[in-house]
């Protein structure tokens, strides 16, 4: 029961956490190629959370303006626009300007990759680990969730997240980020986003199911000749012990604003009490020395 | 028309990011309060054990000025601390758990202990009154402050910051280090300048560490390591090198024969000290801004799990 | 760790004891924590509903709690949606409980420099005599000699966002009124489906529902953004894909949609009948129609009078072309050997002939007659003479192989900028997923519709979707994806001043015209709509109860008569004459939706009143504070005498009333709470307004009045704010027997006066009185079908004309493709769904010589709405602009037509030509470079049309918080644009400022071999609400589709250039220095180029 509690696999981080009967661990499989980037599940979760509206500024970046996760978006929707990658899927194609004579062949043409990006809900959370207040904690869910009602915005768990997912929200300085609908799981119901969601690009449920049909999709696309199409975060054994929501993307990671080999930091904590420890001790070393060397130069003065 | 774009459209993707947005989040910490707060915490900890030093070898008056100089620091560290808080007023929550996880509870726990412990040997120390208690008030203090020093380090380590998280091993030694230049800039300042040979050479083993537990970071740190040498972070570091440098040398060559010397001396050294916190903290959010911190060293680590599985 | 002992609670001790030693979970659970409950379980109530935005009719679940409404959420049951709901629906909560709901009457006085409160009744009792006084003023017994008996003084719009209930009162009071400029939406967005689809079919609502795309193997997009426009039925699309169908997208941006399908097109706007025209020439070139399907279902038989003239032989018109009035006589185009004994062509065209009054003739044809085939066929011979062997040159076959060689491939890339692979993988994927075996399907919405040749484009998707056998097929069909939650209704039970209930047209002014002629003109003789009087009496008995008697025609003569267009535009420039000093606005925002907005707004400054009902201030409430030309100075606020009423209006979870979806599903939403302060439906407005002006009416003795007098008004009305029954008004419109007792099919109508129904296509809804349109079983217990889901209009069928799923001698065309076929055994027609026919007709029947109505079908018709029983290829009446779509340019085009050189655009499209509305010189006229861009006007995921219902929504608002244009990076480099910056568009009418997006998402074209660019702009900004800008139809110009009066706002002529534009004078100035630079005058784009 208590290996890997830092890093590594955990089988059931939610009975690691005390809870015992806990419910099969549920999660997020995001199929992004079947994403229509109709934001549907951004709304949906701020209905159901009432998130205040997150700035009201045209971006640019094609037709994101959420333009990533914070405090108040729980749900953010990416859209890259860019060139088919040559060689690779072919989505449909944009021909371009025919102008450029009989170049239309060998014209790489546009592809709009839309993805619906939430709260990974690590096995190895580190917001969850950083957090000195027990604000954030592990539900028999197996997920992550804020207790809006503990958190006293020290903000450690800003930093400590690999993804950029948990933010302090300016207006109220408590930490926030998806709850993956804690309350709505206790009852039996799906999450907001995953229930609206058009395409079922979003899908809900237990975690193990989602693994299952994630490689299933994969193997479905590549068949199919989409070849770009990965799982991303659905290993027990990544960085974090495999994300509680993870996805099939069409391009790496980075293009989609993920990192692409997130590791909890606190993986690295006992070797980082260890070195504090050893500085410490360094630290009243040198005091020690520091008194030590006046004596002996005073005594070797006197001798 | 030509084939050439005015503008790159901004529409259009990129490969090593989106949109050039960072990856991970910053901390929304004020640098004046945290970075203020790993400065105090190095000052206030690694001066207890300096003046438990000096209370042990009778240098009285440097004992009580860094007793207090501790106490001072702490309670300033922590109302930074506080006053940085989403919620000041949940700050109490801060003891509801005992996390070994979480470096910000263990220095909360910490903080808890040290600081009564500082209050307790500066009170005695200024009354006079309770010398056993403040002695063992004094050796308290003096335990807890090297921890106090270094765990900030943690706490900036223990984070997905590229510049922080990258030199989890180093920074705790830089932070003691820098603490311990802190104090003996205090010290200096403070102590009468018969008793501050202990301080003088505790500046200068203190930047020889410094320097050396930077290096060390920034060779581990890699590509990442730029956030150290430029911009605001940069800038301060070089200060912050300048000023121990100084001090060091001053305090060497000058702390023990001019008060003045030997206070301006100090000065320089808590200035370097704070520099460098200020300029870690720096480097830290650059880092944290910049994708390319992000996932230039993520690809590579990728990189060198498939080759090594090829 | 009891509650008493606050140190068990303490977290620290918990980690010691809850094992949880680090104290990530249970251990530091909080009790608010512990004691959270969703509030979709504390709910008192969960209320069933629909949601208020698009067509789809996504099913919804509204949850209150102590008579609030706290969540709103998809409902899982609904066979539409099955739970989900687009950002739109998911932002549905804010719509309705946001603070951006207005709850008190406003009123603006006369001259008025701001808005003043209003008490709700005295604003009623005010509202109610301006409308009997103005009506007095206005009224109208007759023009130019002929009885009219009506007002033009008042005119309402708006529709589409209400329930039937809504649209069937304000009908019915309106016209009790004598007022006919009744108007919706449906105007501007779909007319023209009604047009296109009903002379095609017999019936103008989509073929198919949208759950049945998923049994498609191939799927073409065109003239629709699907998955942003409507998200949640994209899902069937999805599903087809997910089974392997290809899917392809044709549109001239790459969307959302193009990016989720297989193959995506890019086409130069408003060269989309070229575009068809090459793949239906493709198809006959090839012979890869379905032959016995075409032979079978189709006119392509049928032998066409002799004198008609195709565009081949007239150089781009066909015969029967009046040039100056611009107008067609369709009698040439008559199948042949219709004698004139048989009534044939238009609906009253037999005044026409018998007067042979041009002006009349005229007045008809501008009144968008086409619209009245949305439910029954034009008039046609019912037995005309056919060659089986499709060889002669005569036949319908050999007239469309004709009049389409021209649109070869090669023509394709040189109209609409598509290459020849492309155009050819169209083609391919088409003709190889259709068959007995296969089928595929078209979806399309206002990127067809909305042009001046909307209703040929959509005829031309008809005619290859009946080539290639696609029509009452599963998996096939024509999906026409309208836009409001219930602009099917407001067709259906038309706000629209041409239409009565279920189709059935108004009456034109003519000398002598009785109850008899007036049918006569319009019924045809073969097929369902044989029965028309039954339908006509049985409204009449509907509306005017026991007055209405067979003496008196029924009170046929209470109807208000048309003498043309009074169509939304003209009421505009009605307006602007003086003419209309009245105006209704049920939730539309025509300031801002409605082509050339300025227009609009200069329209209702020259109103005496304006009443505006809607949730929130828009833009057609407030333009007279603080409206662009405030802005520019063209008007003053102190110098308009216009009064304005404001009303907020109840949301659809504050009363109960049925949407009709785009697929002609009635689906009944429930009231779940009252609405707060002044807020009230639509329902109780026209309910409470009808009651006083009657009350005011009833002691007159005046003539005028008895038609009000007489109207039936008698709704009960329920609670403490006296709210009419809904469901009342709904059994009213499914109709009730001699007995009293609701009817349970139209067939059941009687034309003695013995039946009375509000609607003759709805009779069912309430069948053994039960509402019908509230069943909700869910879909997990039904198949795909879901015919016990709501009501589908007519009787309940899904997919229509489905007794063509089966082959002639009624099996199936094959297993994979079974839905209805005919049970030898049984003697009846049975299947999946709700057979489209007579049901026990056997497949080998044929009619008794003399046989008449549905008497009259073969076994072998399916389109029994149909004069002949058949689809038409080629439709001998019921269009204004020709029997086969042929391909024109749009009004303000940079080309010239490749066809047809000589006959750039439509010979009839309706212009009208005035101050304020010029259009652009176009092809190679001197000036057309001046506004050498291609601008066409589209939607966003996140927005809903004038924004009225997303503009204010912060949700919604921040997703999209600005108005912006799409451009190439081509375009961009050409014309100094940046990404992000700003850019000025401007045409002949005004210009707007948008924000710049550059993206390869939008692609130059070569277009008569050279390039041309293309400029999208989302239309949805105003400057009310909290997301604002410029309204792209400011840039637009109004020009009309002669069939269903729709607006061209998809394919226009623009300049653009960066920066911001101009404020106040100068940006009128800028626009007249562009005209003046164009050498733009009145006659401008109104003459034919030679
Ligand atoms: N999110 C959202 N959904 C809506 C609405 C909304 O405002 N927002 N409005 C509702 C209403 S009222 C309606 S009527 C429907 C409309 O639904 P759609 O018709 O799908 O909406 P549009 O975006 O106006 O136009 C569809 C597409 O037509 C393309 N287009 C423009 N010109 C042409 C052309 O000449 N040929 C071809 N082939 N394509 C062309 C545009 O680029 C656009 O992608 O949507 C309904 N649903
Ligand atoms: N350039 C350009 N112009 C277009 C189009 C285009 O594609 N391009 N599309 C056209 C099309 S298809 C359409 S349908 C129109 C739409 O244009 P409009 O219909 O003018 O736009 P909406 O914003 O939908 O206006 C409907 C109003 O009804 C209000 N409303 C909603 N529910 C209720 C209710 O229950 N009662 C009352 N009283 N009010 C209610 C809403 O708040 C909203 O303000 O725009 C047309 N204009
Ligand atoms: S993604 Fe970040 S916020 Fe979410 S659980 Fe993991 S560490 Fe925490
Ligand atoms: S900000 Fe709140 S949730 Fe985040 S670590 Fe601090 S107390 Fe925990
Ligand atoms: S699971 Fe719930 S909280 Fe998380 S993103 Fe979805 S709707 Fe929001
Ligand atoms: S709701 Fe589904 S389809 Fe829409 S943006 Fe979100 S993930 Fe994509
Ligand atoms: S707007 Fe249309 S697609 Fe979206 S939820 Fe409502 S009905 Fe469904
Ligand atoms: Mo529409």
């Amino acid at each position: 029961m208590t290996d890997n509690l830092f890093s590594g696999p955990e089988h059931d981080p939610a009975r690691d956490a005390g809870h015992e009967n806990a419910p099969p661990r549920v999660g997020f499989f995001t199929d992004t190629s079947v994403c229509i980037g109709c934001k549907a599940c951004e709304v949906a979760c701020k209905e159901w959370n009432a998130i205040p509206e997150d700035g009201l500024t045209l971006t640019g970046m094609s037709y994101d303006n959420t333009g990533g996760l914070g405090a108040s978006t729980w749900r953010h929707v990416a859209f890259v626009e860019q060139p088919v990658p040559s060689g690779r899927t072919t989505l449909p194609l944009v021909e371009p300007d025919a102008a450029g004579a009989g170049s239309r062949a060998e014209a790489p043409g546009m592809r709009w990759l839309m993805s619906s990006d939430v709260c990974k809900h690590c096995t190895h959370a580190a917001c969850l680990d950083v957090c000195p207040t027990g604000s954030l904690f592990r539900t028999e869910f197996g997920t992550v969730v804020v207790q809006e009602d503990i958190c006293n915005g020290c903000g450690v768990c800003v930093p400590a997240c690999p993804y950029g997912v948990i933010e302090q929200r300016p207006t109220d300085g408590r930490a926030f980020k998806c709850t993956m609908c804690y309350d709505r799981l206790g009852a039996g119901q799906e999450p907001a986003c995953a229930k609206a969601c058009p395409t079922e690009s979003i899908q809900f449920g237990p975690l193990d199911e989602l693994r299952e049909r994630a490689a299933l999709r994969v193997e479905q696309l590549h068949e199919a000749g989409v070849t770009d199409a990965r799982l991303y975060g659905h290993e027990p054994d990544n960085g974090v012990g495999g994300d509680g929501a993870f996805f099939l993307l069409l391009d790496e990671p980075e293009v989609y604003g993920l990192p692409p080999d997130p590791v909890v930091t606190t993986r690295d904590l006992p070797a980082m009490w260890r070195h504090a420890g050893t500085a410490a001790l360094s630290l009243a070393g040198t005091a020690a020395l520091s008194f030590a060397l006046p004596a002996l130069a005073r005594r070797k003065g006197r001798r | 028309m030509t084939s050439h774009t005015s503008s790159t459209p901004a529409a259009v993707a990129r490969s090593d990011s989106y949109y050039g947005r960072p990856v991970i989040k910053a901390p929304s910490w004020s640098a004046r309060d945290i970075a203020g707060y790993f400065f105090l915490g190095g000052l206030a900890g690694a001066g207890s054990v300096l003046a438990a030093g000096a209370h042990l070898t009778g240098r009285t008056a440097t004992a009580t000025a860094l007793k207090v100089s501790s106490l001072t620091a702490v309670g300033l560290s922590a109302a930074a601390l506080v006053h940085d808080l989403g919620r000041p007023s949940r700050f109490p929550n801060m003891l509801r758990v005992f996390k070994p996880t979480s470096p910000m509870s263990m220095g909360s726990w910490l903080l808890s202990a040290y600081g009564p412990a500082a209050g307790a040997a500066a009170l005695t120390a200024v009354t006079g009154r309770l010398p056993k208690a403040g002695a063992a008030a004094t050796a308290a203090a003096a335990l807890l402050g090297p921890v106090l020093a270094t765990y900030t380090a943690v706490l900036a380590a223990d984070t997905a910051v590229p510049a922080w998280h990258g030199a989890h091993r180093e920074l705790p030694y830089l932070f003691g280090a820098s603490a311990t230049g802190a104090a003996a800039g205090m010290a200096l300042v403070a102590g009468p300048v018969h008793e501050n040979a202990p301080a003088r050479y505790a500046a200068a083993l203190a930047a020889v560490a410094d320097g050396a537990a930077l290096r060390a970071a920034e060779r581990r740190l890699g590509t990442v390591a730029v956030t150290y040498r430029e911009g605001r972070a940069g800038r301060l570091m070089r200060a912050a090198r300048a000023l121990t440098a100084a001090g060091t040398v001053g305090a060497l060559l000058l702390g023990h024969r001019s008060r003045i010397a030997a206070a301006g001396a100090g000065l320089a050294l808590l200035a370097g000290s704070a520099c460098t916190r200020f300029g870690v903290f720096a480097a830290g959010i650059a880092s944290a801004q910049d994708p390319a911190h992000t996932v230039g060293p993520q690809r590579e680590a990728v990189e060198r799990r498939t080759t090594r599985s090829q | 760790m009891g509650a008493g002992n606050p140190l068990g609670r303490w977290p620290v001790y918990r980690q010691l004891t809850d094992g949880d030693p680090l104290g990530r979970g249970r251990a530091v659970v909080s009790r608010t924590t512990e004691a959270s409950r969703p509030r979709t379980s504390t709910a008192d109530r969960v209320v069933k509903s629909v949601c208020p935005y698009c067509a789809v009719g996504c099913g919804q679940e509204v949850y209150v709690k102590d008579d609030r409404v706290v969540q709103i959420e998809g409902d899982p049951d609904s066979p539409v949606s099955r739970g989900r709901l687009c950002p739109k629906g998911s932002a549905t909560l804010q719509l309705t409980t946001g603070p951006a709901r207005r709850h008190q009457v406003l009123y603006r006085r006369p001259y008025g420099t701001d808005w003043e409160p209003l008490d709700l009744e005295t604003a009623m009792d005010m509202v109610a005599d301006r409308v009997v006084e103005t009506r007095r003023r206005t009224w109208q017994w007759e023009h130019q000699g002929l009885r009219t008996a009506r007002t033009l003084g008042i005119a309402s719009l708006g529709g589409a966002t209400l329930d039937n209930e809504e649209n069937y009162l304000i009908k019915k009071l309106f016209t009790g009124l004598g007022i006919v400029q009744v108007e919706n939406q449906a105007r501007v967005c779909h007319s023209s489906t009604v047009a296109g689809l009903g002379t095609s079919f017999g019936r103008g609502g989509a073929t198919t529902f949208m759950q049945d795309l998923q049994h498609s193997d191939c799927i073409v997009i065109q003239g629709s953004n699907f998955a942003e426009a409507h998200p949640v039925g994209f899902q069937w699309v999805m599903e087809a894909k997910a089974r392997g169908a290809r899917i392809i997208h044709v549109d001239p941006r790459f969307t959302r949609t193009s990016a989720l399908s297989d193959l995506f097109v890019p086409i130069r706007a408003g060269s989309d009948i070229a575009f068809l025209g090459g793949v239906i020439n493709h198809v006959l070139t090839e012979e890869k129609d379905f032959r016995e399907y075409v032979l079978n279902y189709t006119n392509a038989a049928t032998l066409v009078g002799d004198d008609f003239r195709d565009t081949e032989d007239l150089d781009g018109v066909f015969s029967g072309l009046d040039e100056e009035r611009r107008h067609y006589d369709a009698e040439t185009w008559q199948y042949r050997g219709t004698d004139v004994q048989a009534p044939s062509g238009d609906v009253d065209e037999r005044y026409e002939r018998r007067t042979g009054d041009a002006e009349d003739h005229r007045r008809v044809h501008e009144a968008a007659e086409s619209e009245a085939h949305g439910s029954g066929g034009p008039q046609a011979a019912p037995w005309p003479p056919r060659d089986e062997t499709l060889r002669d040159p005569r036949c319908v076959y050999q007239i469309l192989r004709r009049h389409y060689a021209r649109y070869t491939p090669e023509m394709v890339e040189r109209i609409c900028g598509i290459g020849r692979e492309a155009f050819l993988e169209v083609c391919d994927a088409l003709t190889s997923n259709s068959g007995p075996d296969r089928t595929s399907a078209f979806a399309y919405a206002v990127g067809w519709t909305q042009h001046s040749t909307g209703s040929q484009c959509i005829r031309a998707a008809s005619v290859l979707q009946l080539l290639l056998g696609n029509i009452g097929r599963p998996g096939g069909g024509i999906q026409a994806l309208r836009g409001h939650a219930s602009i099917q209704g407001s067709s259906d039970i038309p706000t629209l001043f041409n239409l009565l209930p279920g189709y059935l047209p108004m009456p034109h002014a003519h000398a002598h015209e009785d109850l008899d002629a007036f049918i006569r003109a319009s019924r045809t003789e073969k097929g369902f709509w044989g029965n028309m009087r039954a339908y006509v009496v049985s409204l009449l008995k509907a509306y005017y109860g026991t007055a209405a008697t067979a003496e008196n025609d029924f009170c046929f003569d209470h109807l208000p008569r048309l003498t043309g267009s009074h169509g939304t535009y003209e009421t505009v420039m009605a307006q602007l004459d003086g003419e209309c000093e009245g105006y209704f606005l049920m939730g539309e925002n025509p300031a801002v939706g409605s082509a050339n907005a300025r227009l609009q707004r200069l329209g209702m400054a020259r109103l005496q009143w304006l009443v505006v009902r809607d949730f929130s201030l828009i833009e057609s409430a407030t333009w007279w504070k603080d409206g662009p030309e405030t802005e520019t100075g063209e008007m003053r606020t102190e110098e308009i005498g216009t009064e304005v009423f404001f009303f907020p209006a109840a949301s659809h979870t504050e009363k109960s009333g049925s949407f009709t979806n785009t697929n002609r599903w009635l689906q009944w939403h429930h009231a779940a709470v009252e609405p707060d302060g002044d807020a009230r439906s639509d329902l109780w407005f026209t309910y409470h307004l009808g009651r006083r002006i009657k009350e005011r009416l009833a002691a007159s003795g005046d003539p005028m009045d008895r038609a009000p007098q007489d109207l039936t008004w008698d709704y009960p009305v329920e609670g403490p704010l006296r709210e009419p029954v809904a469901a009342s008004v709904l059994s009213e419109i499914n109709g009730h027997g001699p007995d009293g007792a609701p009817l349970a099919a139209y067939t059941e109508l009687k034309d003695d006066g013995s039946t009375r129904c509000g609607c003759w296509i709805y009779c069912g809804v309430y069948a053994d009185g039960v509402n019908q349109a509230a069943r909700r079983k869910p879909h997990t217990e039904q198949d795909w079908v879901a015919a016990e889901w709501g009501w589908a209009w007519p009787a309940n069928r899904r997919i229509l004309y489905n007794r063509a799923s089966a082959a002639p001698d009624g099996t199936p065309w094959s297993t994979r493709k079974a839905y209805v076929w005919w049970d030898a055994a049984e003697r009846r027609w049975t299947g999946h769904d709700v057979p489209d026919f007579v049901p026990d007709r056997a497949p080998d029947y044929e009619p008794p010589p003399g046989a008449t109505g549905p008497d009259a079908l073969r076994g072998d018709d399916p389109f029994i709405m149909q004069a002949d029983g058949k689809g038409w290829l080629y439709a001998p009446a019921g269009l204004e602009d020709g029997p086969l779509p042929t391909h024109y340019e749009p009004q303000d085009s940079p080309f010239r037509n490749a066809l047809y050189p000589s006959r750039s655009r439509s010979p009839v499209r309706l212009l009208h030509r005035r101050e304020g509305n010029r259009y652009h010189p176009s092809g190679d006229e001197p000036g057309a470079d001046v506004y050498p861009y291609i601008v066409t006007t589209h939607r966003l995921t996140e927005h809903f049309t004038a924004g009225g219902m997303s503009r204010w929504s912060p949700y919604l608002s921040e997703l999209q918080p600005e108005f912006f244009c799409e451009v190439s990076p081509q375009l961009a480099a050409e014309r100094g644009l940046e990404h992000g910056g700003w850019a000025t568009i401007v045409t002949a009418r005004n210009a707007v400022e948008a924000r710049v997006m550059v993206t390869g998402r939008i692609t130059p074209l070569t277009v008569h071999g050279r390039t041309v660019h293309q400029i999208g702009l989302p239309f949805h900004w105003g400057p009310n609400g909290i997301a604002t800008g410029d309204a792209a139809n400011e840039l637009v110009a109004i020009v009309l589709d002669p069939n269903g009066l729709i607006q061209e706002d998809k394919a226009l002529t623009a300049d653009i250039r960066p920066g911001r534009r101009p404020r106040g004078p100068a940006l009128p100035a800028m626009v007249a220095e562009y005209r003046s630079r164009a050498g733009i005058t009145e006659t401008t784009g109104t003459r034919e180029t030679t």
